[in-house]
């Protein structure tokens, strides 16, 4: 009889381990099952993509539809190079869509939001995404107004 | 007073490092012995009714300091988060402290004092009063009749308790940052989904807690069976338990956080 509520505490134990690593995978992490089966790859190069970081959400219509693996250099046209991996069932994005770097509130998290274009042709595994707008920079919006209000001074 | 010469110390540095090395080849020895020489005949009852005293009875420490540290956390958290406005990736901040170092760490080191010295003076006072030995006279193999079901009920209850502990650590951060300090549900659990990855976060936590698990049971059931027979051994074998374990675990926690998270 000892035995049994022992071995009764041990199976109660158990199952709240696995529970718990079932709680952290679906509540805490947000793993949705049997969602990556296929996914593609695209590029796209950014004049700056301050603040993007991987792992970054790619959205389209603000729907998740991708994220962002890696970042790098482009040595030849000196941008940044967002690799990003979209959803397999998002495979009739047009090759002119654009991609741009956007803010998720006012000091929130950079993503990359993706909006449609209007060409026949798709893109592919591999493809690139030519025009994107890239991130905004608060630096250089303030530089450019004080520019802006000086000339005007001059102008006066 | 002697003068002790040059040579002689010279002797004792080299004795003592002979003794670090022969006693982690005993340990190792030990190990690969209890955990490969095969299973008992009732190795399974031995294991369930040492998995109930691991870990069964490490339940009740687990949960409740889980929960103090969890809400420790979110108060702390959302008052610093506050003075930037963003206090909804309090969640984000409770839930990534407690999977990556919280919660391994802190579990090992209660494991280490509420189960690991239990493990150690028991086998240690098996030893003194010479039960391991009149095991061994009747043909009975005390490393895999006592031992082996020790080692692996921690390597087993270690994982188990510490994504308990997250979970827990988890549940009390957000009750007390949604239902005290008012931080809005719904952004608390999305900034926490989007930011805590599966497999690098929750994973590598789970990684982390099985090295510990190791390591702890490991020290634990050696210094038992190391210790000198004698009630003073078996009071410095627990204390060394205790202070090796939880060392090996800080220093090892270091290692692995730089392993896993440190992108080099």
């Amino acid at each position: 009889m000892q035995n049994r509520t022992l071995e009764i505490g041990v199976g109660m134990f158990l199952l709240a381990g696995l529970l718990a690593l079932l709680l952290l995978a679906l509540r805490v992490s947000g793993l949705t099952v049997g969602s990556s089966d296929g996914t593609y790859k695209v590029y796209a190069h950014f004049e700056n993509i301050a603040g993007l970081t991987v792992r970054s959400k790619v959205t389209m219509a603000g729907v998740t539809i991708g994220k962002v693996t890696a970042i790098d250099l482009d040595r030849e046209s000196y941008t940044g190079r967002v690799t990003m991996v979209l959803d397999e069932d998002v495979d009739n994005l047009p090759l002119d869509s654009t991609a741009s770097i956007l803010t998720a509130g006012l000091l929130g998290e950079k993503y990359i939001g993706i909006s449609v274009g209007g060409e026949e042709e798709l893109l592919r595994d591999g493809g690139t995404i030519h025009d994107t707008q890239s991130s905004l920079v608060l630096e250089d919006l303030i530089g450019k107004f004080l520019l802006n209000s000086v000339n005007k001074d001059q102008a006066n | 007073m002697r003068k002790t010469s040059v040579l002689e110390r010279v002797r004792l540095f080299g004795r003592a490092g002979i003794d670090v090395v022969a006693t982690l080849g005993r340990s190792t020895l030990f190990l690969l012995r209890a955990l490969f020489g095969g299973g008992s005949r009732n190795g399974f009852q031995l294991l369930v009714k040492q998995l109930y005293s691991v870990g069964v009875m490490s339940l009740a420490i687990i949960v409740v300091s889980g929960l103090f540290i969890g809400m420790v956390l979110s108060l702390q958290g959302f008052s610093i988060l506050t003075k930037y406005g963003s206090e909804q990736a309090v969640g984000q901040m409770v839930a990534l402290t407690l999977l990556r170092e919280l919660g391994p760490v802190v579990t090992a080191l209660l494991f280490a004092g509420r189960a690991g010295s239990a493990l150690t003076a028991e086998i240690g006072n098996m030893k003194s009063t010479e039960q391991l030995s009149s095991l061994a006279m009747i043909g009975v193999d005390p490393l895999k009749y006592i031992v082996a079901p020790r080692l692996w009920a921690g390597f087993i209850s270690m994982p188990l308790l510490a994504m308990i502990f997250s979970v827990v650590g988890i549940w009390g951060g957000a009750m007390v940052a949604i239902d005290w300090l008012g931080v809005y549900e719904g952004s608390f659990w999305a900034n926490m989904q989007s930011s805590v990855s599966f497999r690098e976060d929750v994973l590598n936590g789970v990684i982390k807690s099985v090295v510990f698990a190791f390591v702890v049971t490991w020290i634990a059931v050696f210094q038992g069976y190391d210790c000198e027979p004698t009630s003073e051994g078996i009071s410095k074998a627990t204390t060394r338990t205790v202070v090796y374990a939880s060392l090996a675990v800080l220093g090892l926690d270091f290692i692995l956080t730089a392993l896993m998270f440190g992108d080099f």
